[in-house]
C-alpha cells in the first residue's frame, strides 16, 4: 500500500513526499497534455530564436500532435481515474482526444500561408495557441470534476480569444476578438456560478460525488441545485452556441481569420458537447430525463433560429456561422435522447461535421482576398475558372445540407433515427423541415459557382498542403457516406462504454 | 428470406447495370477531349442497355418473386444490407431508363456547348440513380438513390437550362425535397415499426396498426405525390420541364415522374392497404381533377414545352387513377401508361428540342407550316402526336383503355369524368399540330429551319418502334407484370374494407373522425 495515499491522512513529515499527490500512473495518464505543452513551448522558443520559417514550426507542431496521439494509444483504452478523481480516462475521452488532435493538425495545415496572405506576419504564437486550446479541450472531456471542466474551458477560451483577434491590422478581427472575450467572460461567469451553486447544494464538485449526493438525497438545497444546473447549462449553451445564447457566434465567426473560424466551429463545439454529455450523463443522470422538455425546446429553437438566420445572410462566413448554430441544434437531439444510439450519433456527427466544415473553410481561405468580405456573388463563375475546387466546395455544401450519398446524410440519419426510436417524431419533423430550409442557402453557393457566369471574380490562391487536405476531406465525406460502417462501429463501441 | 429467387444468371446483372453509368462518369472525369467524352457517354449508355437485355430474356414471368437478387452486408451496425432485385412491377422501368438515357446522350450531342464534361457526368450519375431506385429492395438504399436523382437534375436544369433556369431548378428541388424529407421520417418510423429492418419484402409482409398506416401513408404520399406530380402540388413541373435542356426534360418526364407511381406500387399499396382503401375516393377524385384540370391548362399554353409539360400532369392523372382503382385492369393499365408516357412525352420533348436547337424559340406563334419546310420532321411529329392522343394501334390507346375500364369497375362517376380528359387530350394535341405543322408558313423561323439529320433520325426511330410495338403487342409487356400485379392485389385485398361501396366508406370516415375527436 505504498502507492497512492489519500491526502486527507497526510502527516506533517510527508509534506515533501510528492507521491501522496500523484502517482506515476497519473503522470502517464496526462502524458499527451505534457507532450503538447512541451511542443507549444518549443514552438514559442523557436519563435524567440527567430527561427520563423513557417515550415519548421508546422513540422514541430505536427510532430507534437503525432507524439501526443501515440501517447494516447499507448495509454490504452481501459477506464482510469486519475488525480484523485479529477480526470477520468475512457474510450469516450480518447475518441474526443483524437478528434481534437486531427482538427488541430488540419487547422495548422490550412493556416500555412494564410496569415501572410491576409497581411499579417507568420508568428509562432499562432500554432502555440492552437496547441494550448487543444490541451484545454482534452481536459474538458477528460474531466471528472466541475473545476477541471472549468480549467479546460478557460484554457481553451483564452487561447481562442487571442486566435480570433490574431489579425492585428484587421478591424473586423479586432472587433470579434473583443466581442468574443466579453461575451465569453460572461458565459464563463455563468458556468462558474453554476459550479459554485452545485457545490453549495451537494458539497462536492466531483461528478460521481454529485451523482451520489443527488441519488442519496443528501442535497442541501434543491433550489441551489436547480439554479446551479441551469447556470451550468447556460454556460455550455453559450460555448456551443445554442439559441438564444448564440448571438456572439456570427460576429465572431465573420471577423476571425477564416482558418480560425474553421477551427472555432468544429473542435471547441465538439469539446462543448463532449463535456456537456459527460456532466449530464455522469453528474446529473436523472436531471436529463426531468429536463427533457427543455432540451426539446432548445433543439427545436436552435435549429430553426440558425436556419432562418442563415437564409438571409449575404456573407458566406456568416452564413456558415448560422449554419453551425443549426447543426448544434441537431446535435442537441442526440443529447436529448441520451442513450447509446444518441451518443453514437453525436460522435459520428461531430466527426463528419468537422470534416465538412474544415473543408469548406479551407476553400474559403483559399478564395478569400485581403481585407475584403466574401459574399455569395463573389463565387460567380468559379466553376469555369477552378473546376476542381468548385466540385469540392459543392460537395461540402451537399454534405452539409445532408444529401445522400455523402457523410452528412448518414450523420443526420443517425440522429433522426435515435430521436424517433425514443418517440420524438415531431422534433424530427421540425428537423427535416429545417433541412429543407438549409438546402436553399447551401445551394446558393453552388448556384453562384455553376449557374451564373461572370468573367471577373475570385482568383483562388492554391496552397499545396491545403489542396491535399481538401482532397482528403472530399474522400472522407464520400467514404463515410457510402461505407460508414467502420466509423459507426467505433462510435457505437464508445457510446455503449460511456452510457 | 421469403419471396426471393437468387440470381439465376450467375452474374450480378443488376449491380452492373446500376453502376456501369457511374463508372463511365468516373472515366469521363479524367478526360479532357469533348468529342471523346461524348463517345464514352454514348458507349456507356449503350453498353448499359445491352447488359440490361438478359434481364428480359431470363425473366421468369410465372412468379411474383423477386429475381436476380443480390444480397451483401453493407452496414452491419444498422442491420443494413445492400439488396437489389426486380419483379414484374419494376422490371419494365429499367429498360425505359436505359433506352431513354441512350437517346438523351444522342440528343445532347450538339445542344450542349459549354461544360460538356459536367453535363455528361451529371447525365450518367442520373442514370445510375434512376436504375438504383427501381432495383433497390432495401428502403435505405431506395431513399439514397431517390435523393441522388435530385442533385444531377438540379445541375442539369440549373446550368444548361433556359433563361429562367435558376428559379425553376430551385423550385424543383424545394418541392421534391419537401416531400422526400417527410418520407425519410416515414422510413425511420417504418424501420422501428417493422422490427428494425430496412428490407422492403419483410416490411411489406408485416401488418401495421391502422392508425400508424394512415400516418405513414401520408409521409410516403408527400414524396410520391410531389414526384408524380398529383394535382395541387404539380406547379414545379411546368417550370422544371420548360427550363430544362432537352435531355433533362426527357429524363424528368420519362423517368422521374414514374418514380412516384412506382413508389405507390412498391410501398403504399402493399404496406398501407388500409390507408389506401380508406382514402380510395379522395385519391380517385384527385386523379380525375389532375386529368381534367391539367388538360384545360394545357389548352391555354403558347409555349410548346410548357404545353407538353402540362399534358404530363393530365397523363399522370391517368396513371394514379389506374393505380388507385385497385383492380387488375387499372393497375396494369397504369403501369403500361407509365411506359407509354415515358416513350411519347420523351419523344415529343426530343422533337421540340430538335427544332428549338435550330430556331431558339419555343413559342407556338413563331412556327407554322412545318409540313412544307421540314417534311421528315413532320412524319415523326405526326406519329407521336397520334400516339399521344391515344390513336388505336399505338401504345397510349391500350393504356388508357385499360385504365378507363378499370375505373368503370371502381366508380362510374369518376370514370365518366376521366373520359373528358381523353377528349381534351385530343383537342390540345390536334390544335398544337394544326398551329405548327399545318397553317401558313411562318416567315419568322422559316430561314433557320432545316430538316432532321441522320443522328436525329436514329434518335427518334427507337421510340417509333416502341410506339407501334406496344400498341400492337401489348401482351408482351403485360405478361411481365401480370403475376406480380395479381400478387399485389391479393395482398391488398387481405385488408378487409370494401372500397367499391361508397356508403361503407363514408361510414368508415365517420368512424375515423369520431375516433379522432
Amino acid at each position: 500500500m505504498d502507492g497512492y495515499r489519500s491526502p486527507h491522512y497526510n502527516r506533517l513529515g510527508d509534506f515533501m513526499d510528492l507521491s501522496q499527490y500523484f502517482t506515476s500512473s497519473d503522470i502517464t495518464g496526462i502524458a499527451p497534455e505534457i507532450i503538447l505543452t512541451l511542443t507549444a513551448l518549443v514552438v514559442l522558443t523557436l519563435e524567440m530564436a527567430r527561427v520563423n520559417r513557417p515550415g519548421i514550426i508546422l513540422l514541430v507542431a505536427a510532430f507534437g500532435f503525432v507524439l501526443a496521439g501515440a501517447a494516447i494509444v499507448q495509454g490504452g483504452a481501459g477506464d482510469k481515474i486519475l488525480f484523485g478523481g479529477m480526470l477520468y480516462l475512457s474510450k469516450f475521452s480518447m475518441f474526443f482526444d483524437f478528434l481534437y488532435i486531427s482538427v488541430g493538425l488540419a487547422t495548422m495545415i490550412i493556416s500555412q500561408g494564410y496569415l501572410e496572405k491576409m497581411g499579417s506576419e507568420s508568428r509562432g504564437e499562432y500554432p502555440a495557441l492552437i496547441l494550448f486550446s487543444v490541451i484545454g479541450m482534452m481536459l474538458m472531456t477528460r474531466a471528472n470534476d466541475l473545476v477541471m471542466v472549468f480549467l479546460g474551458l478557460e484554457l481553451l477560451s483564452l487561447s481562442l480569444y487571442v486566435l480570433v483577434g490574431f489579425l492585428r491590422h484587421n478591424l473586423y478581427s479586432n472587433e470579434s476578438g473583443l466581442k468574443y472575450l466579453l461575451l465569453g467572460a460572461f458565459a464563463t461567469g455563468f458556468f462558474l456560478f453554476g459550479a459554485a451553486l452545485t457545490y453549495g447544494a451537494t458539497g462536492t464538485t466531483n461528478f460521481s460525488g454529485i451523482a451520489s449526493a443527488i441519488a442519496g438525497e443528501t442535497i442541501l438545497s434543491g433550489v441551489y441545485l436547480f439554479l446551479g444546473i441551469g447556470l451550468l447549462l447556460i454556460g455550455f449553451a453559450f460555448k456551443v452556441a445554442l439559441a438564444p445564447f448564440h448571438m456572439w457566434s456570427p460576429d465572431v465567426y465573420q471577423g476571425a481569420p477564416t482558418t480560425v473560424t474553421g477551427f472555432l466551429c468544429t473542435a471547441p463545439k465538439a469539446a462543448g458537447f463532449g463535456a456537456l454529455l459527460r456532466v449530464f450523463m455522469v453528474a446529473f443522470p436523472e436531471i436529463i430525463s426531468e429536463w427533457k422538455d427543455l432540451f426539446w425546446v432548445l433543439a427545436a429553437l436552435t435549429m430553426t433560429v440558425g436556419n432562418i438566420s442563415a437564409l438571409v445572410q449575404s456573407n458566406v462566413k456568416r452564413m456558415l456561422a448560422f449554419s453551425s448554430v443549426s447543426h448544434a441544434g441537431y446535435l442537441v437531439m442526440g443529447v436529448l435522447v441520451n442513450d447509446g444510439a444518441g451518443i453514437s450519433a453525436i460522435l459520428f456527427y461531430l466527426v463528419v461535421y468537422s470534416a465538412m466544415n474544415l473543408g469548406a473553410f479551407a476553400i474559403i481561405s483559399l478564395v478569400e482576398k485581403d481585407e475584403q468580405e466574401v459574399v455569395f456573388e463573389d463565387y460567380r463563375g468559379m466553376a469555369s475558372r477552378n473546376p476542381l475546387l468548385s466540385v469540392a466546395m459543392a460537395l461540402f455544401m451537399i454534405s452539409l445540407a445532408g444529401f445522400p450519398p455523402t457523410a452528412g446524410f448518414v450523420a443526420k440519419y443517425g440522429l433522426f433515427s435515435a430521436a424517433i426510436e425514443n418517440g420524438y417524431v415531431w422534433l424530427v419533423i421540425i428537423a427535416v423541415l429545417n433541412t429543407l430550409v438549409s438546402f436553399y442557402y447551401y445551394f446558393r453557393i453552388i448556384v453562384n459557382m455553376y449557374m451564373r457566369n461572370e468573367k471577373e471574380g475570385l482568383q483562388p490562391s492554391m496552397r499545396f498542403l491545403t489542396a491535399g487536405l481538401i482532397a482528403l476531406f472530399v474522400a472522407a465525406v464520400f467514404l463515410l457516406g457510402i461505407t460508414p460502417g467502420y466509423l459507426l462501429e467505433i462510435t457505437i463501441d464508445v457510446a455503449t462504454s460511456a452510457s | 428470406m421469403e419471396g426471393i429467387i437468387i440470381n439465376s444468371l450467375d452474374f450480378p446483372v443488376l449491380t452492373v447495370i446500376t453502376f456501369l453509368p457511374l463508372a463511365g462518369a468516373l472515366l469521363i472525369l479524367l478526360m479532357r477531349n469533348n468529342v471523346l467524352i461524348k463517345w464514352i457517354a454514348l458507349l456507356t449508355t449503350v453498353a448499359t442497355f445491352i447488359v440490361s437485355l438478359p434481364i428480359y430474356t431470363q425473366f421468369d414471368k410465372t412468379t411474383y418473386k423477386m429475381q436476380f437478387v443480390e444480397v451483401h452486408p453493407w452496414i452491419p451496425a444498422w442491420n443494413l444490407n445492400y439488396t437489389v432485385g426486380v419483379d414484374g412491377i419494376s422490371v419494365l422501368f429499367i429498360i425505359l431508363v436505359t433506352i431513354l438515357s441512350t437517346l438523351c446522350v444522342s440528343a445532347s450531342w450538339k445542344a450542349i456547348q459549354e461544360k460538356t464534361k459536367e453535363f455528361f457526368i451529371s447525365l450518367l450519375i442520373m442514370e445510375t440513380a434512376m436504375i438504383g431506385v427501381f432495383v433497390s429492395l432495401n428502403i435505405f438504399l431506395f431513399y439514397l438513390f431517390w435523393e441522388l436523382t435530385l442533385i444531377p437534375m438540379f445541375l442539369l436544369i440549373g446550368i444548361w437550362g433556359g433563361s429562367n433556369r435558376i428559379y425553376a431548378t430551385i423550385k424543383f428541388v424545394l418541392f421534391t425535397l419537401a416531400g422526400s424529407v417527410l418520407m425519410l421520417v416515414g422510413i425511420i418510423v417504418l424501420y422501428y415499426a417493422g422490427g428494425k429492418t430496412f428490407d422492403i419484402l419483410t416490411l411489406s409482409n408485416a401488418i401495421y396498426p391502422h392508425h400508424l398506416q394512415l400516418w405513414l401513408f401520408f409521409a410516403f404520399f408527400s414524396a410520391f405525390a410531389v414526384k408524380m406530380p398529383m394535382f395541387p402540388i404539380h406547379t414545379w413541373l411546368p417550370d422544371a420541364h420548360t427550363e430544362a435542356p432537352t435531355a433533362g426534360s426527357v429524363i424528368l418526364a420519362g423517368v422521374l415522374l414514374k418514380m412516384g407511381a412506382y413508389g405507390f406500387l412498391r410501398f403504399s399499396l402493399p404496406m398501407f392497404p388500409y390507408a389506401v382503401k380508406l382514402l380510395f375516393l379522395p385519391l380517385l377524385v384527385l386523379s380525375v381533377t389532375a386529368i381534367i384540370y391539367g388538360a384545360y391548362v394545357t389548352l391555354m399554353q403558347n409555349d410548346m414545352k410548357r404545353l407538353i409539360a402540362y399534358s404530363s400532369v393530365s397523363h399522370m392523372g391517368f396513371v394514379t387513377l389506374g393505380i388507385f382503382t385497385l383492380n387488375q385492369n387499372g393497375i396494369e393499365g397504369g403501369m403500361l401508361q407509365m411506359i407509354n408516357h415515358g416513350v411519347i412525352t420523351g419523344a415529343l420533348f426530343l422533337c421540340v428540342g430538335m427544332i428549338y436547337e435550330r430556331t431558339h424559340t419555343r413559342m407556338i406563334d413563331d412556327y407554322g407550316g412545318l409540313s412544307k419546310t421540314v417534311p421528315i420532321y413532320v412524319v415523326f411529329f405526326t406519329i407521336f402526336t397520334l400516339a399521344a392522343i391515344g390513336f388505336p394501334g399505338m401504345n397510349a390507346f391500350i393504356g388508357e383503355f385499360l385504365i378507363i375500364s378499370g375505373a368503370f369497375k371502381a366508380n362510374m362517376v369518376i370514370a365518366a369524368f376521366s373520359i373528358l380528359g381523353v377528349v381534351l387530350g385530343v383537342t390540345y394535341m390536334v390544335w398544337l399540330y394544326y398551329r405548327i405543322v399545318l397553317n401558313e408558313i411562318n416567315p419568322a423561323t422559316k430561314s433557320q429551319l432545316s430538316d432532321l439529320d441522320f443522328r436525329e433520325i436514329t434518335t427518334l426511330i427507337p421510340l417509333v418502334i416502341l410506339v407501334f410495338f406496344i400498341g400492337l403487342q401489348p401482351g408482351v409487356l403485360l405478361s411481365y407484370m401480370h403475376v406480380s400485379v395479381d400478387h399485389l392485389l391479393e395482398h391488398v385485398s387481405a385488408e378487409n374494407l370494401e372500397v367499391y361501396d361508397s356508403i361503407t366508406l363514408f361510414g368508415r370516415y365517420l368512424k375515423e373522425i369520431i375516433g379522432w375527436v
